[in-house]
C-alpha cells in the first residue's frame, strides 16, 4: 500500500461526501462520522447517478437519481444484484489517505 | 554502587514508576525526581471531584513528603529543568545541574491554547493544574464564566464550576458534544443533562476574539457577533504531548517523543513515559496504559525483561453526574453493524457495533450498568452469535426465556397511570374499551389518554390488544420509514408538543432504529424541525435531497439545470441579456422557456454552479427555487396593465405574492398563478393557490393540481381587497406549513383534513394573524437568494482532488 494524502477529513461534510478524480475514475468518499471515512465508487451500478450527490446514512448511501442503497463496507446494493468497487481509505491525524496502489490503473488491471 | 536516576516530571505516571522501582529493589537507585509545579505526585484524574467540591487537595495527593523521605527520593519540585546534556549526562535546573546515570522523561502533555486574539488577558487560563483548579474553585454564586470546548475537560470544568452556583457557558466547535467518544444520540442526551444542571450549551459555535478590560477578560466573541460576558474563561479544547524538553535534547521525535517496547527513547540511557510519548503511531490520555508504561519502564531500568503493549480499552467517561460509557472501536472499521437500543422515557441510549459474530465498540448513556460486560466480550473477542437477538439488552438477559410486552401491559394494577399528560389510569381506559371504544380513536375521544403528546399510545393499543383478544386489530398506519414506527402525523405531533429541536433529539424521544436515519426520513425531519423552529433549528444540508443542497436540478447525465427567478413572470431586455451571456459563457447546450414564465439552463457543469451563480446575481438575479420543495412561481396574466378585460393589477398582486412567499420551504412544492379576469389566462384554477380577480375583488382558490391528478382549486375565500388576498394566501401556505405530511401537495393534504377545517382556521381573526407572524418569523431566515451564498463557496462544488495529474507526470 502507499498511502496518499488527499485532504482534511473536515473537507468532508459529516453525513456527506466529496469526489477525487482517480486514473481509475472517479471516487467518491463518504464521511459516515466524526472520525468514519469510506472510499468507493462515484458511479452508481444501475444508472450511473453521481454517488457523492446521495444522502448518506449510517454507513450507507442513497443513489440521488433513483434510489438505490449501497453498503459501503462492501460496495453491495442492498436487495439488488450488483455492487460498486470499494477502496482502502484511512484517517491519520485528522488527514484522509486514499491507497494509492489501488487506484492506480496500472496495477488495478 | 546506586546508580544515579533522573525522573523529570512527578505525574501519574512517574509516580507508579517510583512505587514500583522501590518495591522490586530499593537499592537499585538513587532518585531525583524534578518537578515544575510546586508539588509532588497526586491524582490528577481527581481534580474534577476537586473542583466540584467532592474531594479535597489532600485526598488526591497519592505521595506525600513522607514517601520519598522514606525512599530518599531528592525532590526539587517548583524547579523546571532547562537543558539535558547527552553527551555530559547531566540534567541542568533552575538550581544546578546533577548528573545521571539514567533518564525518565515524563513530562506530560500541555493545555492546547487557541491564539485567539485576547488569549493572554488575566482570566484567561487552561484546565491542567491544581493552580487552575483553584481558580475555577473562587468562581461560585453569581460569577460568569465560558469554557471553550466541549470535550471531557471542558465538561468536567463546567459541571464543576456550575455546581458550586458560577453561570457557566460552554461553546463547542462541533455539531455534538464529545464528539471523538460519543456519537450524535449520545451526544444530545448529555447536552439535554448538562442544560438540566443550568449549563449553558453553544454548539457549532466558532470562537472569534477575547474581549478583555484593563488587561482582564471581559467577554469571549463569537464569528456570529454574539458576546459572552465572562468573569474567566477557560480553554479546554485538548491537550498535546509536551516534548519540547526532549526535542531540544536531540531524541527523535515525532508527536510525541518516540519509545519502542521497553520506553526506552533514541538514547538507550534515557526512557520516557507517560503523556509526552508516541509508541507505534499512538499517543496516550488515559491512565491505564500510562500505568502499564511505568511498570515496564521500571523492569527495564532494572535489567528486566518486558515489553508495552497497546490494549483495546474502555473509558467510563464521568462527566459530573452523567452517566456514559464508551469502549473499543465504534469510530472505524470495514464490514460493521449497529445495534441500538433507545428508551426516551428513562433518557437511555445504547449502541452496539458489531463485526462478524464479534462485538467491537459500545457507546452507552444513561445506563451504563453493563459496561464491563460489553467490555468484556469485545476484549475476549467472545462469539456473539447465540445471544445476539438480546445482546443489547445485557447479562440479566441471556438465558432467558423471552420476555412478552403483552403480559407486562397485563399485570398492570388498574390505578396504575398510563397517560401521563391526562392522567389516565388503566382501570378507566379497560372500562371505556368495555363500553364499546375499539379503536384507539374512540379511546382517545372517551379517555383523552394518549391524546396529547402520544408517546402512550403503543401502551393503549397493547391495553386494547389485551382487553379485546383477537377482536383487536392493531392499526396499520404506515410508519415513516423503518427508521422508527411513527407516522409522519405522529412524528410532526411529537416534535411540537415535546418541543424537539434537532435531529439527534427526534432519533433519540422518538426511538429511531438506527444511527441516523435514511433518504427517506432526513430530509421530512429535516424540514418538519425547520418548519416548526425556525430560530432554533439549523437546516442540515446532508438531510436534503442533491437538488435541495446544490441549488439546482439535478440531470440524468449527472449535469444541472439553472433556474433565475422571474418575478410574476415580468423580465427585462438586461436580464435577458445576461441570461444569453450566461448561456453562451458555460457552454449551456439547451435553453428553454418554462411553464412557470421563466427560463431554464439546461446542462451546467456542477463545478460552474457557484460562477454562473454569480454572473447571474451580479445583472440582479436570484435563484428561481426550481428545484426545491417550496415557492415556485407565480405565474400572472398582465392584467389592468395592458389587458382591456382586466378588472385588477393580477401582475401587481403576482409579484408582491411571489416576493413575500420567495424561499420559503413547504412539504411540497407550492405554485400559484394569479389571473386578471375569470378568462384565467395565467391557469389560476389549477395551481396550489390561485387568486382570479374580478371586479368585486379576488377569488382566492386552494388545492388544485396539474400534475399526476388534474384537479380544479377549491374556493377558499372571497376577499375585496389585495392586502387581504395576500394575508389569506400567506396564512394558507403557514397552515400547510404547519401541519402536512411531508411530500404531500396541498390537494393531498386538503383531502386528509377538509377545506372547513382550513377555512375554520383562516376565518379566525386571531389564528390569521398567528399564521401571518409565524410565517414572517421564518422568512426573516429563509427570504434570502441562496445562490449568492453558495457562490462564495466555489470550492465545495468541485473535486477534492485530482489523482489524475500526478499520474500523467
Amino acid at each position: 500500500m502507499s498511502w496518499i494524502d488527499i485532504a482534511a477529513v473536515d473537507d468532508i461534510p459529516e453525513r456527506g461526501a466529496r469526489v477525487v478524480k482517480t486514473p481509475v475514475g472517479c471516487i467518491a468518499l463518504f464521511r459516515t462520522g466524526a472520525e468514519e471515512v469510506f472510499a468507493a465508487s462515484n458511479s452508481c451500478a444501475h444508472k450511473g447517478g453521481p454517488l457523492a450527490d446521495g444522502i448518506v446514512h449510517g454507513q450507507k448511501v442513497t443513489c440521488p437519481l433513483h434510489n438505490w442503497v449501497f453498503d459501503l463496507n462492501t460496495g453491495q446494493a442492498v436487495g439488488e444484484d450488483a455492487r460498486i468497487a470499494t477502496y482502502p481509505v484511512r484517517i491519520e491525524a485528522g488527514r484522509v489517505l486514499l491507497d494509492g496502489m489501488a487506484v492506480d490503473d496500472r496495477s488495478a488491471a | 554502587m546506586k546508580q544515579k536516576l533522573v525522573i523529570i516530571g512527578a505525574g501519574m505516571s512517574s509516580g507508579r514508576l517510583i512505587e514500583t522501582l522501590v518495591d522490586t529493589n530499593p537499592d537499585a537507585f538513587d532518585i531525583t525526581l524534578f518537578n515544575a509545579e510546586p508539588r509532588g505526585n497526586y491524582n490528577r484524574l481527581m481534580l474534577s471531584p476537586v473542583l466540584s467540591g467532592e474531594k479535597t487537595y489532600e485526598e488526591i495527593v497519592t505521595h506525600d513528603d513522607a514517601f520519598y523521605a522514606t525512599h530518599g527520593v531528592t525532590c526539587r519540585f517548583g524547579e523546571k529543568v532547562t537543558e539535558i546534556d547527552r553527551a555530559a549526562k547531566v540534567v541542568t535546573g533552575e538550581n544546578g545541574p546533577v548528573r545521571y546515570d539514567k533518564l525518565v522523561i515524563g513530562t506530560g502533555s500541555e493545555p492546547v491554547i487557541i491564539p485567539l486574539p485576547g488569549h493572554d488577558l488575566e482570566g484567561v487560563i487552561a484546565y491542567r493544574d491544581l493552580e487552575d483548579t483553584q481558580r475555577m474553585m473562587a468562581m461560585g454564586e453569581g460569577r460568569r464564566v465560558v469554557v471553550i470546548g466541549g470535550g471531557l475537560l471542558g465538561l468536567e470544568a463546567a459541571a464543576g464550576m456550575a455546581a458550586r452556583g458560577a453561570a457557566v457557558t460552554v461553546v463547542h466547535l462541533m455539531g455534538h458534544l464529545m464528539e471523538r467518544q460519543l456519537d450524535e444520540a449520545a451526544g444530545y442526551l448529555l447536552k439535554k443533562s448538562l442544560e438540566g444542571k443550568g449549563i449553558t450549551v453553544r454548539l457549532s459555535a466558532n470562537s472569534k476574539e477575547i474581549v478583555g478590560e484593563n488587561g482582564r477578560v471581559k467577554a469571549l466573541r463569537l464569528d456570529d457577533g454574539t458576546e459572552l460576558p465572562c468573569d474567566l474563561l477557560v480553554m479546554a479544547v485538548g491537550i498535546r504531548p509536551n516534548i519540547a524538553l526532549g526535542k531540544a535534547a536531540g531524541l527523535a521525535v515525532g508527536r510525541g517523543i518516540h519509545v519502542d517496547d521497553q520506553m526506552v527513547t533514541s538514547d538507550p540511557d534515557i526512557l520516557s513515559i507517560g503523556e509526552c510519548v508516541e509508541h507505534r503511531d499512538a499517543i496516550f490520555g488515559l491512565v491505564a496504559p500510562l500505568y502499564e508504561q511505568a511498570k515496564v519502564a521500571a523492569q527495564t531500568l532494572l535489567g528486566r525483561e518486558a515489553a508495552f503493549v497497546q490494549k483495546s480499552l474502555s473509558t467510563k467517561l464521568k462527566v459530573t453526574g452523567c452517566d456514559l460509557f464508551s469502549a473499543g472501536d465504534f469510530a472505524d472499521g470495514e464490514g460493521r453493524e449497529d445495534i441500538v437500543f433507545r428508551d426516551p422515557s428513562r433518557g437511555v441510549y445504547k449502541r452496539l457495533v458489531i463485526e462478524g459474530d464479534r462485538l467491537i465498540g459500545v457507546v452507552m448513556y444513561g445506563d451504563t450498568s453493563d459496561g464491563s460486560w460489553f467490555f468484556g466480550l469485545i476484549r475476549d473477542g467472545t462469539s456473539i452469535d447465540d445471544m445476539r437477538e438480546t445482546l443489547i439488552f445485557g447479562p440479566a438477559f441471556q438465558g432467558g426465556t423471552q420476555l412478552d410486552p403483552l403480559s407486562a401491559v397485563a399485570v398492570l394494577p388498574s390505578e396504575a397511570e398510563i397517560c401521563g399528560c391526562n392522567g389516565v389510569c388503566k382501570g378507566t381506559i379497560v372500562e371505556a374499551i368495555a363500553a364499546g371504544a375499539t379503536d384507539l380513536g374512540a379511546v382517545r375521544a372517551r379517555t383523552k389518554a394518549s391524546a396529547s403528546c402520544g408517546t402512550c399510545t403503543g401502551l393503549v393499543e397493547q391495553l386494547m390488544q389485551v382487553t379485546l383478544g383477537d377482536d383487536f386489530q392493531m392499526p396499520t398506519a404506515q410508519p415513516i420509514c423503518g427508521c422508527c414506527d411513527l407516522t409522519h402525523e405522529d412524528v410532526r405531533r411529537l416534535i411540537k408538543t415535546k418541543e424537539l429541536k434537532s435531529q439527534p433529539a427526534v432519533w433519540q424521544e422518538l426511538g429511531w432504529k438506527t444511527v441516523n436515519g435514511c433518504h427517506v426520513c432526513r430530509p421530512a425531519v429535516n424540514f418538519y424541525l425547520l418548519a416548526d423552529w425556525p430560530l432554533d433549528y439549523v437546516d442540515d444540508p446532508q438531510s436534503r435531497f442533491v437538488n435541495e443542497r446544490k441549488h439546482a436540478n439535478i440531470q440524468k447525465d449527472g449535469t444541472f439545470s439553472v433556474v433565475p427567478r422571474m418575478w410574476g413572470g415580468i423580465t427585462t431586455a438586461d436580464e435577458l441579456r445576461a441570461i444569453a451571456d450566461a448561456a453562451d459563457k458555460y457552454n449551456v447546450p439547451t435553453v428553454k422557456v418554462t411553464g412557470g414564465q421563466r427560463i431554464d439552463l439546461l446542462g451546467v457543469k456542477g463545478e460552474d454552479l457557484p460562477y454562473i451563480w454569480a454572473d447571474l446575481n451580479r445583472a440582479g438575479l436570484v435563484s428561481g427555487h426550481a428545484y426545491s420543495k417550496g415557492l415556485r412561481t407565480v405565474k400572472t396574466c398582465v392584467g389592468t396593465d395592458h389587458c382591456r378585460f382586466g378588472t385588477q393589477d393580477s401582475t401587481g398582486l403576482g409579484i408582491k405574492l411571489e416576493q413575500a412567499l420567495w424561499g420559503s420551504w413547504t412539504p411540497h412544492k407550492v405554485k400559484l398563478a394569479v389571473s386578471g379576469c375569470p378568462r384565467n389566462c395565467a391557469e389560476a384554477t389549477c395551481k396550489d393557490v390561485g387568486i382570479v380577480c374580478v371586479d368585486s375583488g379576488y377569488q382566492v382558490g386552494v388545492g388544485g393540481a396539474a400534475g399526476m391528478d388534474v384537479k380544479e382549486t377549491e374556493r377558499l375565500l372571497d376577499v375585496t381587497t389585495e392586502g387581504e388576498a395576500i394575508a389569506v394566501t400567506i396564512a394558507f401556505v403557514q397552515l400547510y406549513r404547519e401541519n402536512a405530511k411531508y411530500l404531500d401537495r396541498p390537494y393531498k393534504w386538503l383531502a386528509k383534513v377538509g377545506l372547513d377545517w382550513v377555512r375554520d382556521h383562516i376565518m379566525d381573526a386571531n389564528e390569521r394573524q398567528r399564521l401571518i407572524d409565524a410565517f414572517e418569523l421564518s422568512q426573516s431566515i429563509y427570504r434570502k437568494d441562496p445562490w449568492a451564498e453558495h457562490a462564495a463557496r466555489p470550492r465545495a462544488y468541485t473535486h477534492l482532488a485530482d489523482l489524475t495529474l500526478e499520474a500523467a507526470e
